[in-house]
């Protein structure tokens, strides 16, 4: 692993509660820039909320944790969210809008140019479907959609809420070739699945989580 | 802030002009609400009665109430409200485009209603005409206010009954307010009190959205 | 020891100004000329509308409004808010009611269409919004945040409403405490019986605040400790 490239981050005994229960129940946990992490687990082990923790979406309760620079406690969370990117496996944009215009909107938002949008497009292979609304787009279709606007913002820290659910073997290697030159770029992916990755190309991190914890690391 | 509040409202309206609920479901739903406040009247006052005011206003706000939730709807589709997080635009912005879009989509109600008004309930086309700025500042602070309540109630457990139970008593000043004006311009006079009102309520929900909405999303 | 003292105190004192309240308002004071016995309504109708409408309001607002601040943001202002709110409305619901039966002989209908009774009403909406958001929301954070904006939206309401609705319609016999007052110079006990109406009722206010907030804190210890406990048996759904 590359141990001397910076921590992007750093959890120590992060609890994250909802109404009372605990979505997460103590976890520690350092990454590194230019890493890519698999986290797995029953459905409930809390994967999904370690995501939510690291995009800066539910608040931290006990413990500490640093996430891109941002302290959780008292940093400020939206400085935490422009700088990571996050991919539900639900979809995540606006159905009534277009392909195009959806990823206007994030540009807009981020003050990027939207002169990238197409060649992004094309490279996520929704070249054909740029004018298509979003809710007449496949699972595996929206997706690419999302690896598109996570492009077009080029994150430090990538998030990727089951992304390998519903797709196919040729959708599956997509992603995996493309996760691979992310993180040769520098960036860091952590993503979650309820199967460690059976990927030929990559060599990822792979946490087990199991009652909001982790409970097994394997390198 | 402005520049989001643009890009925001743009992106409400757009969707609102592809999915055309406004078109066939709100503005179809006020129509028909006056008729029945025509048939409520009963046969010898429909035509003729200074109802007209007060009950254009009493469907405003039952189509407002539809309007708020669906602009909140379109942030609710799964994933979305995540994704859009991330974008860390400035909750301000936000509010200030949400209620922008909001505003246009009740003017442009309205000046339907008003023209049902003046054809079912024969309120004259004149005094209807006089009254158009205050009714055009009213819904504005309807807006306003209602973009804040919707964000309230957002996801929360029955959100879209709960809605009326927080938003009515805040609009009564405004019914109150607008219905007034309105028959004033009826008569042939104007009340700066009806207009101090509206003002001030409009000034006041702007400001605690403009500082209060970033508390709101915080979630 | 005076802080023990007090507490301890707070309560029977209460009671014992209520009853005095009661005693001077029933037996003492003599009745109106022109309202007869049911102008001794003047000794609880204007002591709960204080507490209802600026007592508790007020202090449920400032709560919310130091919640939201950031420095002096904590769980305690919430619990204030909360409780605070929660006292209003039971002494909105018993304004409306006395006000009711005032009404009643005065204007001959259990409603008119009364600047102050109908402004209250709303207010009493507006509370109960604010308990049913509370109830819609499970999380303590966010219940929080968004009860508190919402107690300030109350607030900013309250004088918008008020003076609407009074420039909408006024029929209401005027000012009461200067009516009152005016008696003063005839019967002096009416206005002391008044003056500790009030001092009753705010007492009484602050004891079942008081009350409402150790409440809540005895809830939030009580799942404290099932926190715990919560947080254990999490972690031992990962042992294999």
């Amino acid at each position: 692993m590359a141990n001397d490239s910076p921590l992007v981050v750093q959890l120590r005994d992060a609890v994250v509660l909802a109404g009372g229960f605990p979505l997460l129940s103590g976890v520690t946990l350092e990454l590194h820039a230019g890493s890519l992490t698999v986290v797995t687990g029953a459905n409930g082990a809390g994967k999904t909320s370690l995501l939510r923790l690291l995009a800066g979406l539910v608040a931290l309760s006990s413990g500490s944790a640093t996430v891109a620079g941002v302290d959780l406690g008292t940093g400020d969370p939206r400085l935490l969210r422009r700088r990571v990117g996050w991919l539900g496996h639900e979809g995540s944009f606006y159905d009534d809008l277009t392909v195009r215009e959806n990823l206007v909107f994030a540009a807009r938002a981020l003050e990027r140019p939207t002169g990238e949008i197409e060649s992004v497009v094309a490279h996520v292979g929704l070249a054909g479907r740029i004018d298509t609304p979003t809710k007449q787009l496949s699972a595996g279709q929206r997706r690419r959609l999302g690896l598109g606007w996570l492009l077009l913002r080029r994150p430090q820290l990538w998030l990727l809420d089951e992304p390998y659910a519903s797709l196919d073997d040729e959708g599956r290697g997509f992603f995996d070739a493309l996760l691979g030159d992310v993180v040769a770029g520098g960036a860091t992916v952590v993503v979650s699945a309820h199967d460690p990755l059976r990927s030929a190309s990559l060599r990822p991190r792979t946490l087990h989580l199991a009652g909001g914890r982790i409970v097994g690391d394997a390198s | 802030m402005i520049r989001t509040a643009l890009l925001v409202a743009g992106k409400d309206l757009r969707i609102e002009l592809r999915s055309r609920v406004l078109l066939w479901q709100v503005v179809p739903f006020g129509v028909m609400a006056l008729l029945l406040s025509g048939l409520a009247l009963g046969p010898a006052n429909a035509g003729h009665s200074s109802a007209g005011p007060g009950l254009f206003y009493l469907v405003v706000l039952l189509v407002a109430l539809l309007m708020i939730n669906r602009s909140q709807a379109v942030e609710s589709t799964p994933g979305t409200r995540s994704s859009v997080a991330t974008l860390g635009l400035d909750p301000a912005g936000v509010f200030l485009g949400k209620a922008l879009a909001l505003a246009t989509e009740l003017w442009l109600t309205g000046l339907v209603l008003l023209a049902g008004a003046v054809l079912f309930l024969h309120t004259a086309l004149h005094g209807a005409l006089v009254a158009l700025p205050s009714i055009v500042v009213t819904l504005a602070a309807l807006a306003a206010a209602g973009t804040l309540y919707g964000a309230l109630t957002a996801g929360g457990g029955g959100a879209a009954t709960l809605l009326p139970v927080l938003a009515l008593p805040a609009f009564a000043p405004l019914l109150i307010a607008g219905e007034r004006s309105f028959s004033a311009a009826l008569g042939g006079g104007a009340l700066w009190e009806w207009w101090v009102i509206i003002a001030v309520a409009l000034a006041a929900y702007l400001a605690i959205g403009i500082l209060l909405y970033g508390v709101l999303e915080e979630s | 020891m005076i802080k023990l003292l007090s507490q301890r105190l707070l309560g029977p004192v209460t009671l014992l100004a209520l009853a005095a309240t009661l005693w001077m308002g029933l037996v003492v004071t003599p009745p109106d000329k022109v309202q007869g016995d049911l102008a001794r309504l003047v000794y609880v109708h204007p002591a709960l509308a204080w507490v209802a409408l600026y007592l508790s309001f007020g202090t449920a607002t400032i709560a919310s409004g130091l919640y939201l601040w950031k420095r002096t943001r904590s769980m305690v202002m919430d619990r204030v808010a909360h409780s605070a709110m929660e006292v209003s409305l039971v002494f909105i619901v018993l304004t409306l009611i006395t006000g009711s039966i005032w009404g009643r002989p005065t204007w001959g209908v259990w409603w008119a269409w009364d600047a102050r009774l109908t402004s209250t009403a709303i207010l009493g909406v507006l509370a109960l919004g604010y308990l049913a958001l509370r109830r819609a929301n499970d999380d303590p954070t966010l219940r929080a945040r968004r009860s508190a904006v919402l107690a300030i939206l109350a607030a900013i309401n309250v004088p918008i409403i008020h003076f609407s609705v009074q420039w909408w319609k006024t029929l209401h016999q005027g000012a009461t405490v200067f009516t009152a007052s005016r008696t003063l110079l005839i019967h002096g006990s009416m206005a002391w019986t008044l003056l500790l109406s009030f001092v009753a009722f705010t007492m009484l206010f602050f004891w079942l605040l008081r009350a409402r907030y150790r409440l809540e804190v005895q809830r939030e210890r009580t799942s404290g400790q099932s926190l715990r406990d919560a947080l254990e048996e999490r972690r031992r759904e990962g042992a294999f």
